[in-house]
């Protein structure tokens, strides 16, 4: 090596520095990521490695520790076939006329749709894709059918899809009609902002309490306006389904509030210079919120429904504590039922009931990403 | 709070007693970690107790609390994982079988040997002989007597001529008279009949209240829940089928929203005169002399839990009426069975602990069960505890300086004396997974049933299946073996 090529000390130092700075440059993403993703990886893909292997077992604790038996996939067989479907899916004894439409009519759309997308844009990925979501909108189809639509008690996955699909809806639009007028000049708007926006501060435990002693027909602070009212011997608590809308406006009452909060920056967004052209159009309120605002948030409210969608498939303070799960198990989410299950130290079923949340919430989120999310942005 | 001066009396004697044996066990630095359900109930006593334990002991008593749903587990995994935070957990004598049979509980024997104190032969047989022993061996320390009762509004009863019930059939026939009468005097209608039935709850006691007559006949060693002999679930009957039609029936004369009541609602409605009749523990009667009560006081008189006049024959698996083969503790042709429910609160030592922990937790145990304490604790209704000594049991004057009226005294004392002594009391559940077979399968089938969405036939048919799988979960041997030993002692 000659000398003109030996490199100074203090040129090499910062030829180094430089390169390492170019290296963090080049890298940063990875090293800023990676910090995240192992943290992920420990406090959530390890504990649902964890879980799954309970789902596959069965587990009895024991002076020193506890006994782990492996039994595969007994514990899911026997919340989707055995002694527990009454509990998950619903009791299936006979399906009635309405119920074989109900089944039919859910088949045939399914049909209809599956032809027409493989006719329109056809991709393997994208088909396999939606194989998982036909087989499960089919199955809670027939699930309906068997169940809701032919006289019988559904199970937890129904009473969660109606929390889910029920609930958040509800709350979808009241949150939006909320947002709307309070996006509007009208006087005190800030204070309703404020008002509007309390339940969501409230933790969920205090919520179901307080609707709980609300609703409470013989002891509650309303008891004499339910007696007033005519409605001294109804008993909320002991029907089904009115015990689940009792539920389903604890939870809207606090989560309202949410969607109402994301709307209204939304709508506040939307340039004042496009609704002002429509009104010297001589545009209708309704046709300046179809035509204009509406497509503006549709993304935020895809995403704001999404959020509380995922959440809403979490549900278990408000039939805890209202209801324990009854009258018998008619406001039992899944969640609850997993509780119940851990609570019994039967933590296999417990992991089993989990699990098919998972798969519930993700193939539900998914698809209405995939199916509505995406295909609005893209439009 | 109301303690009666004899009580205090008393207490301050046998504490200063206690106080002399107490220098010499000097427990300076120790501290005992209790878990027990939350209070004012049951854990307020204990953290009371504990103070002047650790004035006397200098040992650390400290409490701490979990929801009652969720202390069972809590407790096992801490012992069974080796966390070990837990020194003493307070809970349901029928829960330790499952704890002893994963070897996490200290014998007590020894300890209760070298216990000058405790007096063990002045604890009711029943508590002293089946609540606190597993197997024969006593592994826990009772700090409040379990079963349950009927009360009644002797005054309501008096002005429509009907005499306490003696029979279910009866208790439906005098709900129905009196259901809709004014029995506190506000002008409004209240109910014949208040029973908890709300799910995760209590009502799975309730409803082995009712079971228990129509489904025992033989004393207390044929048991209500399983065939001793191969461990087959003993459910699947008409007599359950109609305990399940009775406990249903109760809700046409109770609130309309009964269904969601658990003790504490029941209690409330109880506490405010507003129930003609009511299934319930000891407390009733500590209740009704605390302020909150005032308006049942001398009023809520108790009764064995009503019986029956047919009783299942195991061999034919029917409901047939009672003669002397099949009913032999039957009085004028009635078959009772009170039903030792939930079995008190008992505290457990931890086998792990260190063994200066496990001298100074059962001493404080030993200090609560203790007459001086426990005459005065279950006299209070707050602290949730009842009688289960014979001290307590054989003493109107003690009850009677807490504040009953010398009538209400003996009739309560009268009512607790003739369930602990029956022959034919029911026991509670006491094996491995009772928790899973009762607090889970029996209550979530009761409330289906409740609800109506299943026959009472669909519901026992469910619950015998549910149950097989778990005995086959744990062995079916090892659970009959546990079952027919938990049986053994009777009266």
């Amino acid at each position: 090596m000659t000398n003109n090529m030996k490199t100074r000390p203090g040129h090499s130092r910062a030829a180094h520095s430089r390169g390492f700075v170019e290296w963090l440059d080049r890298n940063s993403r990875h090293i800023f990521l990676w910090p995240a993703v192992i943290m992920i990886l420990i406090f959530s893909i390890f504990p649902l490695i964890a879980s799954a292997i309970m789902a596959l077992s069965r587990i009895r604790f024991r002076g020193g520790g506890y006994n782990v038996r492996f039994v595969w996939f007994q514990n899911f067989e026997k919340q989707l076939f055995g002694s527990e479907q009454f509990h998950f899916l619903g009791t299936f004894a006979g399906m009635s006329i309405l119920g074989w439409l109900v089944a039919a009519l859910t088949t045939v759309g399914i049909a209809v749709w599956i032809v027409s997308y493989i006719r329109s844009s056809f991709t393997v990925i994208g088909f396999v894709g939606r194989l998982i979501t036909w087989g499960f909108t089919l199955g809670v189809g027939w699930m309906l059918a068997a169940t809701l639509f032919s006289g019988h008690p559904f199970g937890t996955l129904g009473t969660t899809l109606f929390y889910v699909i029920v609930g958040c809806g509800i709350q979808f639009i009241i949150g939006l009609s909320l947002a709307f007028l309070c996006s509007l000049p009208i006087r005190g708007r800030g204070f309703f902002r404020v008002v509007f926006f309390v339940p969501l501060m409230i933790t969920p435990i205090g919520v179901g309490y307080a609707f709980r002693m609300m609703a409470d027909t013989t002891k509650g602070p309303f008891s004499p306006v339910w007696q007033w009212a005519g409605l001294k011997d109804f008993a909320w608590a002991a029907d089904p389904w009115a015990a689940r809308f009792f539920i389903m406006i604890g939870d809207s009452w606090q989560w309202i509030p949410f969607i109402f909060v994301v709307m209204l920056a939304a709508l506040e967004s939307v340039p004042r210079d496009y609704v002002e052209a429509a009104q010297v159009d001589g545009a209708t309120g309704w046709e300046i919120f179809r035509d204009i605002t509406w497509p503006q948030v549709v993304p935020v409210a895809a995403t704001v429904l999404l959020i509380r969608v995922i959440e809403g498939f979490k549900i278990v303070d408000l039939p805890n504590i209202m209801t324990a799960g009854g009258p018998g198990i008619a406001t039992e989410s899944m969640t609850l039922h997993a509780l119940f299950a851990w609570r019994s130290l039967d933590l296999g079923q417990s992991s089993a009931v989990a699990y098919l949340l998972l798969f519930v919430t993700v193939v539900t989120c998914v698809s209405f990403f995939n199916l509505v999310v995406l295909r609005r942005v893209r439009a | 709070m109301r303690i009666s001066i004899l009580g205090m009396g008393a207490a301050s004697m046998m504490a200063m007693s206690f106080g002399a044996s107490a220098q010499a066990m000097d427990h300076s630095g120790v501290t005992v970690e209790i878990l027990t359900r939350p209070g004012p109930v049951i854990a307020q006593r204990l953290v009371e107790r504990g103070e002047e334990f650790g004035a006397m002991t200098g040992a650390e008593i400290r409490v701490n609390e979990v929801p009652f749903a969720e202390l069972f587990q809590k407790i096992l995994t801490d012992w069974a994982t080796g966390t070990n935070s837990i020194d003493v957990g307070v809970f349901a004598s029928g829960w330790a079988t499952e704890l002893v049979d994963g070897d996490l509980v200290e014998a007590l024997d020894d300890y209760i040997a070298n216990d000058s104190m405790i007096d063990i032969d002045d604890i009711a047989p029943y508590f002293r002989e089946y609540n606190q022993k597993i197997g024969g061996k006593t592994y826990l320390i009772t700090v409040d007597g379990d079963f349950q009762m009927i009360y009644y509004r002797k005054d309501v009863l008096d002005a429509n001529g009907l005499e306490p019930p003696r029979t279910w059939p009866e208790y439906l026939e005098v709900a129905s008279q009196i259901h809709g009468q004014d029995m506190n005097g506000d002008g409004e209608g209240d109910f014949g009949s208040c029973i908890f039935k709300k799910r995760n709850a209590q009502s799975y006691f309730a409803i082995g209240t009712i079971a228990a007559s129509l489904v025992q006949s033989k004393g207390t060693g044929e048991g209500i829940f399983f065939n001793n002999d191969d461990m087959t679930p003993k459910i699947n009957n008409e007599a359950w089928q109609e305990a399940f039609r009775l406990y249903k029936a109760t809700g046409e004369f109770g609130p309309p929203d009964e269904l969601n009541h658990d003790i504490g609602d029941t209690r409330a409605l109880v506490q405010s005169a507003r129930c003609g009749l009511a299934i319930d523990w000891g407390d009733i009667g500590p209740l009704s002399i605390d302020d909150s009560g005032a308006a049942i006081r001398d009023k809520m008189y108790a009764a064995i839990a009503p019986g029956s006049t047919r009783a299942l024959n195991t061999e034919t698996g029917k409901l047939e009426d009672c003669n002397p083969t099949l009913c032999p503790y039957a009085v004028d042709g009635i078959n009772y069975a009170p039903y030792a429910a939930f079995g008190g609160w008992s505290g457990a030592i931890n086998k792990k602990s260190a063994p200066e922990v496990k001298q100074a937790a059962y001493d404080f145990l030993s200090y609560v069960n203790q007459a001086a304490q426990s005459n005065v604790d279950v006299t209070i209704g707050w602290t949730g505890y009842n009688p289960y000594r014979n001290s307590q049991l054989d003493n109107p004057a003690l009850w009677i300086e807490a504040g009953f009226s010398p009538a209400y005294a003996d009739n309560y004392l009268g009512a607790i004396k003739e369930s602990l002594n029956h022959p034919n009391m029911a026991s509670d559940m006491k094996i491995p997974g009772a928790q899973q077979y009762t607090g889970v399968i029996l209550d979530r089938e009761l409330a289906r049933f409740l609800a109506g969405e299943i026959t009472a036939e669909q519901a026992t048919a469910n619950i015998e299946e549910a149950w097989e799988e778990i005995t086959e979960d744990f062995g079916r041997e090892s659970q009959r073996t546990i079952y027919n030993l938990s049986l053994g002692i009777t009266n």
